[in-house]
């Protein structure tokens, strides 16, 4: 009953106010070689709009690199030397906009906005010197030039994809085996009942790596999707991130006793998340203070971080081990709770 | 040392609003090599005293012991020296017959090779169906499957939980067969069934309602304990019968009994000649009134009425 009236309004709410592909509070940094009137003003007005949010510590063009791989901003700045000097005496200035590309649709919107104030002065001076002023803005967008799609839906699906295999497929089964009442005739049986778990898990496990070599095979030959980073890495994070998907189906499969409540537990409370909170489809960042909680807790947030990283920016372990440490912890605790509440009797 | 020894066990189900309990201060023994039959109507607490014992459920209050074996420290010993079949049909319904077998073998550390001679005389007839799968057997012949996987690892003990409910009384019949060899073969047998006919066909029965067990002994001594004039009575008006027999001063108790109505009563000097008069004063002129031997269920009946 709750499910049924409370959906739609949860839904609309969620959809209406907290989940927009708008983009709000995007973190950018300025990189200002000239630092004189013009510039300055050009930040204060880029500041001024409540899109962006300017971090001031960051200086030169290294910081900026590291900021965009670690996924600190989204966008850079860079006003060229003599800034002012240029556009007063050659009427001429150059502006560079560096996007991270690794999600096209948010990178065009972001660089849209800079471009947009960036214009707005520019006519401003026009009408007020009434000589052709022009701030070129030379747009650079990163890591996805083309701005590919399959930049977001790839690691997306796969986030989904190994979630749903494992945890979904992992708790029904389990689950199946209760409602059948063959979980009663193994559990009066001289087989552990823990290996009774894992021999549960394993196929899915198997079947979930041969979905990983799919869609990476696929996403390569066929959408053309560059894989920047080694292969290896993103194999153990993705094995990882699988194990951590079969702990928290065995964790569903250990909190219900029939195959419809594990599937909609599953529905409901990993793939609603993944679609909406991870990033894939809506941007985290101007989410309310309270979904972006929940979005922390959910692992795909954590393991589309890593690939995007791995794959598009071509990260190293260096980039990557906080979002790593989150993962194990999370399947630290999902196997404990698991071993806790699993009971070897019925 | 027996095979079951159970002591004082209590089991409560609650949930939010009521609390019931199933099973109810119990007690009783089974010996080595017995047959042992729990005789009551559904909802008895005879599932749960089973699943108590395979170590599935915990009691609320009480001891039990299988071959010395305490059910709730030394659980795993017991899950290897117990056969379990429960009353639902518990086998892999998408697997065939032999894939069932082979799979419980496995499962069990065993192979279906080792132990083949014990399940020989089951597995023949089951032989033409094995590459059925077991779902689509018939119910005798999936009984017969799930018995099969229980006998696999050749337990000490075997737990029969309602083995023949929902099978025809051919199939019945030949199921009980079978439990008699497997007893000369020294398999202690717990078996439980809501049928009073099969009663007799224990060695010693424990009748048991609403949780506490009204009586344990052979069929025979349930049988002879009953020392009272029983009489099957049949008359065109069924049901004003059995109205006018409770109503009459003689009677002890009286239930309808599928064509007659069989009455119990309280004075060993009355005969079915007396009963007869009555019946045709309160106007049942073609009343039949006839002595007939008690059964097993006019036994659990008039102790249940106690």
């Amino acid at each position: 009953m709750l499910v049924l009236f409370g959906m739609p309004v949860i839904q609309l709410i969620i959809f209406g106010f907290a989940i927009t592909t708008e983009v709000r509070n995007a973190k950018i940094a300025v990189l200002d070689n000239s630092k004189d009137e013009i510039t300055q003003l050009l930040i204060n007005r880029i500041e001024s709009t409540e899109y962006f949010q300017i971090e001031r510590t960051i200086n030169n063009s290294d910081q900026i690199e590291s900021a965009f791989k670690s996924g600190k901003i989204k966008l850079a700045i860079v006003f060229q030397p003599n800034f002012q000097n240029e556009l007063l005496h050659t009427n001429k200035a150059q502006i560079q906009i560096l996007s991270d590309a690794t999600d096209p649709n948010q990178a065009t919107t972001l660089a849209n906005y800079v471009s947009a104030v960036v214009m707005d002065y520019q006519n401003e001076l026009m009408e007020l010197n009434k000589i052709p002023l022009t701030i070129d803005t030379e747009l650079r967008m990163l890591y996805n030039p083309q701005l590919k799609g399959a930049y977001t839906s790839v690691p997306g699906v796969m986030g989904l994809i190994l979630l749903l295999v494992s945890a979904m497929m992992t708790s029904i089964s389990v689950v199946r085996e209760k409602e059948f009442g063959t979980m009663e005739i193994l559990l009066v049986s001289p087989m552990k009942p823990w290996l009774v778990i894992i021999s549960k898990a394993i196929p899915y496990f198997i079947l979930s790596i041969v979905n990983v070599a799919t869609i990476l095979l696929l996403s390569t030959t066929l959408l053309d999707m560059p894989i920047h980073g080694s292969l290896f890495l993103l194999t153990l994070v993705t094995v990882l991130y699988i194990l951590c998907a079969l702990s928290l189906g065995l964790l569903i499969s250990t909190i219900t006793n029939s195959q419809l409540a594990s599937m909609l537990i599953s529905l409901v409370g990993l793939m609603l998340p993944v679609v909406m909170l991870s990033g894939y489809a809506f941007p985290i960042a101007n989410m309310p203070d309270i979904l972006q909680w929940i979005a922390n807790l959910s692992p795909a947030k954590w393991y589309i971080i890593i690939i995007k990283n791995v794959m598009i920016k071509g990260v190293g372990p260096e980039g990557i081990w906080k979002e790593t440490i989150v993962l194990a912890a999370m399947t630290a605790v999902f196997i404990l709770i698991s071993i806790k509440r699993f009971k070897i009797r019925l | 040392m027996s095979a079951v020894e159970i002591k004082n066990i209590v089991k409560k189900y609650s949930t939010k609003k009521t609390s019931v309990t199933a099973v109810d201060n119990i007690s009783f023994t089974a010996e080595r090599g017995e047959l042992f039959g729990l005789i009551g109507p559904d909802g008895a607490g005879k599932s749960t005293i089973f699943r108590i014992l395979t170590t599935l459920l915990l009691p609320d209050s009480g001891s039990a012991a299988l071959l010395d074996y305490d059910i709730i420290k030394d659980w795993k010993e017991i899950r290897n020296i117990v056969g379990y079949m429960p009353g639902r049909f518990s086998l892999y319904k998408d697997l065939t017959v032999e894939e069932n077998l082979e799979f419980f073998a496995t499962v069990f550390n065993t192979t279906i090779k080792e132990n083949y001679e014990l399940i020989e005389e089951i597995y023949k007839q089951l032989e033409p169906f094995k590459n059925r799968r077991a779902g689509k057997l018939s119910g005798g012949m999936k009984q017969k499957l799930a018995l099969c996987c229980a006998l696999i690892h050749k337990p000490k003990i075997l737990f029969l939980d309602e083995p023949t409910t929902g099978v025809d009384p051919v199939s019945r019949k030949e199921f009980w067969e079978i439990l008699k060899r497997l007893k000369t073969r020294g398999i202690s047998i717990l078996v439980s069934t809501p049928y009073m006919d099969e009663a007799k066909l224990c060695d010693r029965i424990a009748l048991i309602q609403k949780g506490k067990i009204l009586e344990i002994n052979p069929p025979k001594n349930i049988i002879s304990k009953f020392e009272r004039n029983l009489f099957a009575v049949h008359s065109p008006e069924m049901f004003k019968l059995l109205m006018d027999l409770r109503s009459y001063s003689k009677t002890e108790t009286c239930f309808a009994f599928g064509e007659n109505h069989h009455l119990v009563v309280n004075d060993s000097s009355i005969s079915a000649v007396d009963v007869k008069k009555y019946l045709e004063s309160a106007g049942h002129p073609k009343a039949t009134v006839s002595n007939i031997e008690p059964t097993i269920e006019d036994c659990f009946m008039h102790l249940m009425s106690k």
